[in-house]
């Protein structure tokens, strides 16, 4: 199966509590895309585009109104819930404020190990293990596996996210906008960290972010959305080089970057 | 040429039970008027405490240890609380980071503007709600009387953004600090808010101190950039001379790690970003050398006994580091 | 407004559960009137199970609920039998004593408290703020009951109040003014105790919201525009730290009818209290159920207040977020 995840004529709409009274949202309409099993795809947007709402609905956590979400060949909008939980460890997703998804006061190992605990299938010396192994995996070190997060620093703590995500194996690891919150030099290290862990996992990205240039570096295929549609997709070099649509070229007019022949390298 | 504000030699520290973190290391700079000033650091580089610090406005643990802010000729680390209220807001304006968290969450918008404006002008209630519409119109020239009676919550973060940016130009400041003001919004929202500085900043003949950790949103803004490092200045000079020809080991080291310089053609493997080996120092436990000696490729044995003293590599260039003297 | 018909009708079905559950218990509570009746000698067997058979004890639970709600909803609310007269009339003229007393208590209790609280949490970890907590700890920790004894000692020993009751003998012939005074100094201590009870957990509460809220980003964003001090404490620290305060009155308003139970029953204050303590005790069941309910209704009328305020005063409430 070549394509991991296929989406087709996926729909959401719900409703919106105004001033003015109650509002039907159509937060997402007739989205269809695929991901071929190891690549990344990027979504990218500006916010209320929905980009959310989808990576939400592809990772089982909101139903969609309407449409199709096929996984490994399988439908996966309409599980109950034993099929649900058998399914969960395929798709894990991390998320962009990294101090505000952990829990502070579990230390490191904890959080690592709290899917490991809550799908039960280890005994706790094997969860102990498997997150220590997680944690040198991510880059962490052994010292900290005991601190809490409120010692570790914004790069840390998205590597812990990253590594709790990893806990039970998945195939499709959902980013929504994980380095959007990150210094510079530690958005290089973990974009680093996520095409290392590709490569010896054999992981499938799913990347939502506003930034375009982290993903035209990091993503095989780009995927652009507004108001809740996809308006442009295809190859992530062609798209940023000769976009199509009028909104994925108002997002790269957008997107602040240094003179183009800028920096030369210089030795000392 | 005057200058509108003078740092000298700022040390500032947290202190939490019995120890003393050293926050801002002996900073010293200048901002001309009408220049547009970049500071660009990251987590830890003491940019959050230099902009409360510019105004006093630092939480209880912090302590000014020493050096002088100097504004129109009054240190405003001196001065007494009355005279400060009046320079806050009127003089020098403060936009913080996380507009979410900056506003009020129950007055109206509206409301909000109007009490900057009635702490240092005294107008009838008539005025007030004149003002603070024209005040609005600079900032949203669409539908300014809708905004002013929405609470914060009903905007979006990059209208939040542009409400702090009118609280902030309200009174007619002649300098501006700005603590990341496009870091949460998405690109469009980003490039209008920066040209919305622009914009006012011609027509109001403001200073601009910008703080960022992003290096690509000061070209076009900032006249000059000085980047921040754990509490001291690495480099200072012109944007261009400092993002073009970056001389202090740090900016390079920054530069360089960020996507979109390299050759993106290849196919197949992506290429790793470069990036800075280590972490940022622990400011509670420093060795006593050069700050980013741990994770600097050129690094020498001077290196690690003293700190470097900052050297001019051209005009208005200086850099504090081993390699060009100090 | 939705929000509001919600939490009626939330209000509404809440208190039909407790005129369920009241009148369940009462009656499944071993022992009645009569029994306690029964052992009395001087009243004859034959007497009580007449007297049963009037007020049709007999009869099935659900029935007897059914007609006790009918006739409630006809204003009559059954008949005591410890008193020989209907229960409203006796309900409602000690719910009148009650809450004059606690009504009074609640508000000084609240004038207090706010400043206290402020002034606590703008001087977070100092002396003020320590000596405060101090104090509010200690009071926290003698019990009402304790309270009540002790200030009716003082009044006994002292001579300056009353020790008890509402209203000195000959009340009837005194001037209004006299009267008056009369009533005031005899609600003063209960009023003491009532207010020296409460007023721990209140400063504590205005302190905590009021704390928290001076950290908030908002505050130090509006000092950096050069907000007067007071301005920043008075309108933006108390209207952000109003919401848990709010739902604190309402608890206040709620409580005005049960909170002030021993220290009337030790200062003889003819509430409702000592009525509700009595009818149990004598298993006076209309007098019981009538008592419960009357508390209930203020309860959620009280919270429903809180709830009305909230809405009023928090347009988060109201409205919700723009989409993006």
């Amino acid at each position: 199966m070549k394509r991991l995840l296929v989406v087709e004529n996926l729909e959401k709409r719900y409703e919106d509590l105004g001033e003015t009274g109650t509002q039907e949202v159509l937060a997402l309409q007739g989205v269809s895309f695929s991901i071929e099993r190891h690549s990344m795809l990027a979504l990218v947007g500006e916010s209320g585009s929905g980009k959310s709402t989808l990576a939400l609905c592809v990772a089982c956590l909101e139903r969609p109104t309407s449409g199709s979400i096929q996984f490994n060949g399988h439908e996966i909008t309409a599980l109950d819930r034993k099929q649900l939980r058998a399914m969960r460890p395929k798709i894990q997703m991390v998320f962009q404020d990294p101090a505000r998804s952990l829990n502070p006061r579990f230390c490191a190992l904890e959080i690592v190990g709290e899917p490991l605990l809550v799908q039960g299938r280890l005994g706790k010396r094997e969860r102990e293990d498997r997150a220590r192994m997680l944690l040198a995996q991510v880059g962490i070190s052994q010292e900290k596996a005991l601190q809490t997060t409120a010692e570790f620093s914004g790069g840390q703590r998205q590597r812990l996210a990253i590594a709790r995500a990893l806990a039970l194996e998945p195939e499709l690891l959902i980013l929504d906008e994980a380095l959007s919150a990150l210094d510079c030099s530690v958005q290089a290290k973990i974009a680093n960290l996520l095409l290392e862990l590709q490569s010896s996992l054999g992981l499938t990205y799913l990347f939502i972010t506003h930034d375009l240039t982290m993903a035209a570096h990091l993503a095989d295929k780009i995927a652009v959305m507004e108001q809740g549609r996809i308006v442009e997709q295809g190859v992530a070099g062609k798209v940023l080089r000769t976009p199509d649509h009028e909104v994925t070229r108002r997002l790269i007019a957008a997107t602040p970057r240094m003179a183009a022949a800028a920096y030369v390298p210089q030795a000392v | 040429m005057a200058l509108l504000l003078e740092v000298q030699d700022l040390h500032i520290a947290y202190c939490s039970r019995a120890k003393k973190v050293s926050a801002l290391d002996g900073i010293s700079f200048d901002v001309r008027p009408g220049e547009t000033l970049g500071v660009l650091g990251e987590s830890g580089s003491g940019k959050s405490t230099l902009a409360s610090a510019l105004l006093r406005l630092l939480p209880g643990n912090a302590e000014i240890q020493y050096g002088a802010v100097l504004f129109e000729g009054l240190d405003l680390l001196r001065v007494e609380s009355r005279a400060l209220e009046r320079i806050r807001g009127a003089r020098i304006a403060l936009i913080f980071q996380e507009p979410s968290l900056a506003l009020h969450p129950t007055l109206r918008i509206g409301e909000q503007i109007s009490d900057v404006l009635a702490s240092h002008q005294a107008l009838s209630r008539q005025a007030l709600r004149e003002k603070t519409l024209r005040i609005l119109e600079e900032v949203f020239p669409v539908e300014p009387a809708r905004i002013a009676n929405s609470y914060p919550h009903q905007l979006s973060g990059g209208q939040q953004q542009r409400v702090l940016i009118a609280q902030a130009i309200a009174c007619g400041p002649s300098l501006i600090v700005a603590d990341e003001p496009t870091a949460s919004l998405d690109p469009t929202t980003q490039k209008e808010v920066l040209s919305l500085f622009q914009a006012l900043r011609e027509k109001f003949n403001l200073s601009l101190i910008l703080i960022t950790h992003n290096p690509a949103l000061l070209t076009g803004l900032a006249d000059r950039v000085l980047v921040l490092y754990a509490g001291r200045i690495a480099e200072i000079g012109p944007t261009e001379e400092v993002l073009t020809f970056p001389q202090h080991p740090y900016t390079r080291a920054l530069l360089e790690c960020l996507p979109g310089r390299h050759d993106e053609q290849a196919t197949g493997s992506k290429p790793m970003l470069p990036i800075i080996s280590g972490e940022a120092p622990n400011l509670a436990a420093l060795a006593g050398g050069c700050r980013f000696e741990s994770r600097c490729e050129g690094r020498m044995e001077l290196c690690i006994q003293r700190e470097p003293a900052a050297v001019a590599v051209s005009e208005a260039h200086e850099v504090s580091c081993f390699k060009y003297g100090g | 407004m939705r929000y509001l018909l919600r939490r009626l009708m939330q209000a509404a079905f809440l208190l039909i559960g407790v005129s369920v559950l009241t009148f369940l218990f009462s009656t499944l509570a071993p022992g009645n009137y009569f029994e306690e009746m029964r052992l009395n000698p001087q009243i004859s067997p034959e007497t009580v199970a007449a007297l049963r058979a009037q007020y049709q004890l007999e009869r099935p639970l659900p029935l007897r609920y059914a007609q006790w709600v009918n006739s409630v909803v006809h204003g009559d609310m059954g008949y005591s039998f410890a008193y020989k007269s209907p229960v409203a009339p006796l309900l409602w003229v000690r719910a009148r004593n009650t809450l004059l007393l606690t009504v009074i208590a609640t508000v000084i209790a609240w004038v207090l408290a706010l400043p206290l609280g402020i002034w606590s949490a703008t001087t977070l970890g100092r002396l003020p703020d320590r000596a405060l907590s101090w104090a509010t700890a200690a009071l926290l920790v003698i019990p009402d009951l304790v309270l009540a004894l002790g200030l009716l000692i003082l009044a006994v020993r002292g001579g300056w109040f009353p020790s008890g009751g509402m209203v000195s003998v000959g009340f009837e012939s005194l001037s209004p003014v006299q009267q008056f005074r009369d009533v005031a100094l005899h609600i003063a201590l209960p009023i003491l105790a009532l207010v020296l009870s409460a007023l721990p957990i209140l400063v504590r509460h205005v302190r905590a919201a009021v704390a928290e809220v001076l950290q908030a980003g908002f505050l130090r964003a509006a000092a950096s525009h050069g907000i007067p001090r007071r301005t920043l404490l008075f309108k933006y620290a108390l209207r952000a730290a109003a919401n848990p305060l709010i739902s604190l009155f309402g608890f206040s308003v709620g409580a005005l009818l049960s909170g002030s139970l021993i220290v009337e029953v030790v200062m003889s204050w003819p509430g409702l209290g000592p009525l509700l303590l009595d009818a149990i005790l004598a298993r006076d069941l209309y007098v019981v159920i009538g008592g419960v309910l009357c508390s209930t209704i203020f309860l959620v009328a009280g919270n429903f207040l809180a709830d009305v305020l909230i809405y009023w005063a928090d347009p988060r409430i109201r409205t919700r977020a723009a989409t993006r």
